[in-house]
C-alpha cells in the first residue's frame, strides 16, 4: 500500500536538547567530524490510494495536528513508492524549511 | 461552587486537584476526557500528568479529546479554566493560550520547590494574591520551557498577560522566565508549576517556618471561588 511520509523538525532557531545530547555523546566517542545533530519526526501514513484529496488532507493535518507551528516546521511531505521516494512537487509547507 | 477536573489517559494529578478544590471550599467534580458533558460545572481544571505518554507532543493528543470541544466553547464564553503542567500544554495545543512548551533546555527532568512572582492579580485564578507577591509551589516537568515568537512574547508582556514568573532560578529555559500566562479575557490561565501540591500544611513545600507547610497553592482555588461569589 502506498505510504505518505510527513517529516517534522523543531524550528531551527530553537534549541534541540535531544539533538544536543546526541551530539555530546558523539563527541565523547571521539567522533569529531560531526558539528551538530538535530532530531525530528517522521510520520508514515498508509493509505489505500494516493489522491489529490488525500494529499490535501495530509497537508492540512501536517500543519494542524502532526506539527505545532509554534515550535516545529513541516519540512517535507512525500509519497513513498516501493522503488524509493518520489517527492510530490509543491508539497512542502509554506514557511521556513531546513 | 462546582469545579470540574478532567481526567485524561495518563493524568497523574487529577485526584490532587480534586483535593485542592475541596480544601479551598468548593465541590470537585470528576470529568472524563471521552465525554462531551461538563456536568454543569462553574470552572475547570486540566490537571498535570503525562497524557498519552507525551506522544506526538506533550498535551497534543489530549487537546483533540472529545471533551475539549466543550472546554474550548466554555472558555470562549468566559468560564474559568486552569491548566496545570500537562494541562497548560493542552491549553497551548488547543490554542486557548499563546506559545508552546518544549523540552527543558538542560535536557533533564526537574523537580523542585519553585519561587514565583505573581504579576497579574486580575485573572480568575490569581485575584487573591497581592501584585508582586512571591509564592512557593512545587515544579516538576521535563518539557516546561515556554516559548513563543518574539511578537507574541512582546504582546503577552505588553498586555500584562504574564501571570507568574520564575524567581531566582529559571528551571527549564522559559523565555523571559515565564512560568504562567493568561488569555486576553483573564479566565484561562496555564502554568507549569503545581499549585495543587501546596494546599495543606504537612504536605506542601518547605517554608521558613516549618518543613512542608507551604500552602500558597490554595490561593489559586480560593481566587476562582471568590470571583464566583462577587460576580
Amino acid at each position: 500500500m502506498p505510504t505518505i511520509v510527513v517529516e517534522v523538525m523543531p524550528k531551527a532557531e530553537l534549541l534541540d536538547p535531544q539533538g544536543k545530547a546526541v551530539a555530546a555523546a558523539l563527541a565523547r566517542l571521539g567522533k569529531t567530524d560531526f558539528a551538530s545533530v538535530r532530531i525530528g519526526k517522521r510520520f508514515e501514513i498508509t493509505v489505500d490510494e494516493v489522491t489529490d484529496a488525500v494529499l490535501d488532507e495530509v497537508r492540512e493535518l501536517a500543519e494542524s495536528m502532526l506539527s505545532n507551528s509554534v515550535i516545529e516546521d513541516v519540512v517535507n511531505i512525500s509519497v513513498a513508492e516501493p522503488e524509493g521516494h518520489v517527492f510530490v512537487a509543491g508539497s512542502v509547507a509554506a514557511g521556513e524549511t531546513h | 461552587m462546582r469545579i470540574g477536573v478532567i481526567t485524561f489517559p495518563g493524568s497523574l494529578d487529577d485526584r490532587d486537584a480534586q483535593r485542592a478544590i475541596r480544601l479551598a471550599g468548593a465541590e470537585p467534580v470528576a470529568l472524563w476526557h471521552g465525554s462531551h458533558d461538563l456536568d454543569g460545572v462553574d470552572a475547570l481544571v486540566l490537571p498535570g500528568g503525562f497524557s498519552y505518554g507525551d506522544y506526538l507532543r506533550c498535551g497534543a493528543i489530549a487537546s483533540f479529546s472529545p471533551i475539549m470541544a466543550e472546554v474550548i466553547d466554555a472558555a470562549d464564553k468566559g468560564m474559568p479554566v486552569l491548566g496545570i503542567c500537562n494541562g497548560f500544554q493542552m491549553l497551548a495545543e488547543a490554542h486557548l493560550l499563546d506559545g508552546g512548551l518544549v523540552r527543558n533546555d538542560h535536557g533533564n527532568f526537574v523537580c523542585r520547590d519553585q519561587v514565583l512572582a505573581v504579576e497579574n492579580t486580575s485573572t480568575a485564578w490569581s485575584n487573591l494574591f497581592r501584585q508582586g507577591q512571591q509564592i512557593t509551589i512545587p515544579l516538576k516537568n521535563g518539557e516546561g520551557g515556554f516559548i513563543a515568537s518574539a511578537e507574541t512574547v512582546n504582546r503577552l508582556e505588553g498586555d500584562g498577560r504574564v501571570v507568574f514568573r520564575y524567581v531566582d532560578v529559571n528551571p527549564n529555559g522559559s523565555i523571559n522566565d515565564i512560568a504562567g500566562i493568561t488569555n486576553e479575557r483573564g479566565n484561562v490561565v496555564g502554568l507549569m508549576p503545581h499549585p495543587e501540591h501546596a494546599v495543606e500544611e504537612g504536605f506542601g513545600p518547605d517554608t521558613a517556618l516549618a518543613m512542608r507547610n507551604g500552602t500558597d497553592g490554595l490561593t489559586f482555588f480560593a481566587s476562582v471561588i471568590e470571583q464566583a461569589l462577587v460576580r
